[in-house]
C-alpha cells in the first residue's frame, strides 16, 4: 500500500486520540464486520463552536489517519462549518489516499455528521 | 541500512545462493532452446531431463510423472480443469474439496460449480483440519475428483492427505493435492502415498518465481490446459524455462536433504515466537492446530485491532509479515480461511501471519517479540472495541 507521508504521520502520531468524558456529541459509524469503526467525541459550547474533539478508531492505517486529520480540520469550527466538511477535503488534507481507501474518508465525514445529529437529538451512545 | 526481518516465507522466499549459482550458466551461456539441435541447446535439454529425474527422486516419483509449469496456480488450474474435462465425458460431474483452499483451487472449483458440476465443500473444524471420514462420506458414484490441500497457506495446518489418498484409491476416485506449502517442509513420498495429481511451486522453497510443477501419476489422464508445441511430452506447451527448472531442482534437492535439520530448527523458532507472543500480549488467539502445523507458521489474532495497521507498524520496524484482514486484500471480507475455522469477522480482521524460514534467526524472533507488543498496545488504545 502506497500511503502519503501525511497518512503515515497521522497513523504514527495521531492527533486528538482518546475520549472526552463530558462530550455532548458522540457519533459512531462503520461496523466491526467490515473492519472499520470510527467514533468521534465532541464538546460543543453554547455558541455552537466545537471546542474539543477526540476519536477512537478500529481499522486500517488510513482509517486511523483520516480520523486524526479530521479532528484537526474540525476543532474550533462552528457546527455550520463542520457540516460543510466533505470527504474530499479530508483526502486533500492527507495529500491523497489510495483508491480502495477512499471509503475511510467517507466514514470520517459521516462520523462528524452523525455526532452533530446526535447532539441535536440529545442521543448519547451507550457502550 | 535498516534491519529487515523477513517473516513472510509462506508468501514467497528469497532465492538461495546455491540455487542462484546453479541457474546462472543457463541465463548467459547455455541459453539455447532445449528443442534445438546444437550443443548449447543439447546441454540445456540434458540438464532439464536430469533436473526432472532428481526432482522425481526427491518426491518418490518417476521422472515421466513430472511436468514443469509456470507456477502453482497453473498447476492447480491444469489438474482441476484437466481432470474435470476427462471425467465429465464419463458422466462424472461431482467434485469434493474443502472450504479453505487457496484461491487457485477454490476459484477453479467455483467456476465448475457454475458450469455443470456439483461441488461438495467439506467444512474444516475449528483447528483447521478435516477428517478422512468426511471425504469418505462425501464420495458418490459420480465423484470426478477430490482436491484437498496438503497444508494450508494461512494457518499452516497439515491435512491427513495419506489417509484421504487411501480412501480415494479404494473408492477409485482421483485425488489432487495442492502441495505448494507442504513441499520442502514435509516428507512427501509418492511411491507410498496414493496421490494422483500434486501441485508444487518453486518460489515458496527458495527457487525463483515463475516455475512450478504438476505431478501426474502414470496412467492418470487429464486434458491439456494449453495448446502449442510438443514440450513436456505434448502435455504442456511452451519453451522450457531452463534456468528456473534447474533452480527448482536445486531447491527441491536441498530442501529434501536438509529437511530434518531445517524442520527442527524452524520449529524451535516458531514455538519460541508463539510462546513469546502469548506471554507478552493479552487476548491473543493462535489460529489453527498447534499439533498438525507447518514448522514455520504462526497465525495470531489480536482482539480489538485491525491487521493492516499492525502490518504497517511492523513494516516501520523492518518486519515483513501479512494479515487476513479485508484491508490487505482489497475486499470487504476478511480471509475465508479464518472465517472457515469459525472466527468472527472482527477477530479475523485482527489477524497476523508470521511465517519463518531457514534464513531466520533467534535475533529475528526476539526483534519481533520486542516490536510487536507496543504496536498492539498502541492500536488497542486507539480502538473503540478495546476495553482494558
Amino acid at each position: 500500500m502506497n500511503y502519503s507521508e501525511k497518512v503515515i504521520d497521522h497513523f504514527t502520531n495521531p492527533r486528538n486520540a482518546g475520549e472526552i468524558e463530558n462530550a455532548n456529541a458522540v457519533g459512531e459509524v462503520g461496523n466491526a464486520q467490515c473492519g472499520d469503526i470510527m467514533r468521534m467525541y465532541m464538546l460543543i459550547n453554547e455558541d455552537e463552536v466545537i471546542e474539543d474533539i477526540k476519536f477512537r478508531t478500529f481499522g486500517c492505517a488510513s482509517a486511523i489517519a483520516t480520523s486524526s486529520v479530521t479532528t484537526e480540520l474540525i476543532k474550533g469550527k462552528t457546527i455550520e462549518e463542520a457540516l460543510k466538511l466533505t470527504n474530499k477535503t479530508v483526502v486533500e488534507a492527507l495529500d491523497g489516499l489510495p483508491e480502495i481507501k477512499i471509503h475511510c474518508s467517507v466514514l470520517a465525514e459521516q462520523a462528524i455528521k452523525e455526532a452533530i445529529a446526535n447532539y441535536y437529538s440529545g442521543k448519547t451512545l451507550v457502550h | 541500512m535498516k534491519r529487515i526481518v523477513y517473516a513472510d516465507n509462506a508468501a514467497t522466499t528469497a532465492v538461495s545462493a546455491h540455487v542462484f549459482e546453479a541457474m546462472e550458466p543457463y541465463l548467459r551461456q547455455n541459453y539455447g532452446n532445449p528443442n534445438s539441435i546444437y550443443s548449447i541447446a543439447r546441454t540445456a535439454r540434458n540438464d532439464i531431463e536430469n533436473a526432472r529425474i532428481n526432482i522425481a527422486k526427491a518426491f518418490g516419483a518417476d521422472s515421466k510423472e513430472i511436468f514443469f509449469t509456470s507456477c502453482g496456480t497453473e498447476s492447480n488450474n491444469w489438474a482441476i480443469f484437466g481432470a474435470a474435462r476427462v471425467m465429465a465425458k464419463k458422466g462424472k460431474k461431482h467434485i469434493i474439496t474443502t472450504n479453505f483452499e487457496h484461491h487457485s483451487v477454490s476459484h477453479c472449483v467455483d467456476y465448475l460449480s457454475k458450469n455443470g458440476f456439483e461441488v461438495t465443500y467439506l467444512p474444516v473444524d475449528g483447528d483447521g483440519l478435516i477428517s478422512p471420514g468426511q471425504v469418505e462420506e462425501a464420495i458418490r458414484p459420480d465423484t470426478a475428483l477430490v482436491t484437498v490441500m496438503y497444508a494450508n497457506n494461512e494457518i499452516g495446518t497439515i491435512l491427513p492427505i495419506s489417509e484421504i489418498g487411501e480412501i480415494c484409491r479404494v473408492k477409485g476416485v482421483l485425488l489432487h493435492t495442492d502441495a505448494v506449502q507442504a513441499a520442502g517442509s514435509l516428507r512427501i513420498d509418492l511411491s507410498r502415498q496414493d496421490i494422483d495429481l500434486m501441485s508444487v511451486s518453486g518460489h515458496k522453497i527458495h527457487a525463483p518465481k515463475g516455475i512450478g510443477l504438476l505431478y501426474i501419476r502414470k496412467g492418470v489422464q487429464i486434458e491439456n490446459l494449453m495448446y502449442g508445441g510438443n514440450q513436456e511430452r505434448m502435455k504442456r506447451p511452451g519453451t522450457e524455462n531452463t534456468p528456473s527448472i534447474i533452480g527448482l531442482a536445486a531447491a527441491v534437492e536441498k530442501a529434501v536433504s536438509d529437511m530434518e535439520h531445517k524442520t527442527s530448527y524452524v520449529t524451535s523458532l516458531r514455538d519460541r515466537l508463539i510462546d513469546g507472543l502469548v506471554s507478552r500480549i493479552p487476548k491473543v488467539r493462535i489460529n489453527g492446530s498447534l499439533e498438525h502445523r507447518l514448522c514455520g507458521n504462526v497465525n495470531v489474532s489480536f482482539e480489538g485491532i485491525e491487521g493492516e495497521s499492525i502490518l504497517l507498524g511492523l513494516d516501520m520496524a523492518g518486519i515483513c509479515a501479512s494479515s487476513g484482514s479485508a484491508c490487505t486484500s482489497g475486499t470487504l471480507d476478511p480471509s475465508h480461511v479464518l472465517l472457515a475455522i469459525g472466527l468472527s469477522h472482527e477477530i479475523a480482521h485482527g489477524s497476523l501471519r508470521l511465517t519463518l524460514g531457514q534464513d531466520n534467526t533467534e535475533e529475528d524472533v526476539e526483534h519481533i517479540l520486542v516490536t510487536l507488543p507496543p504496536i498492539v498496545e498502541r492500536l488497542r488504545k486507539l480502538s473503540p472495541l478495546w476495553h482494558e
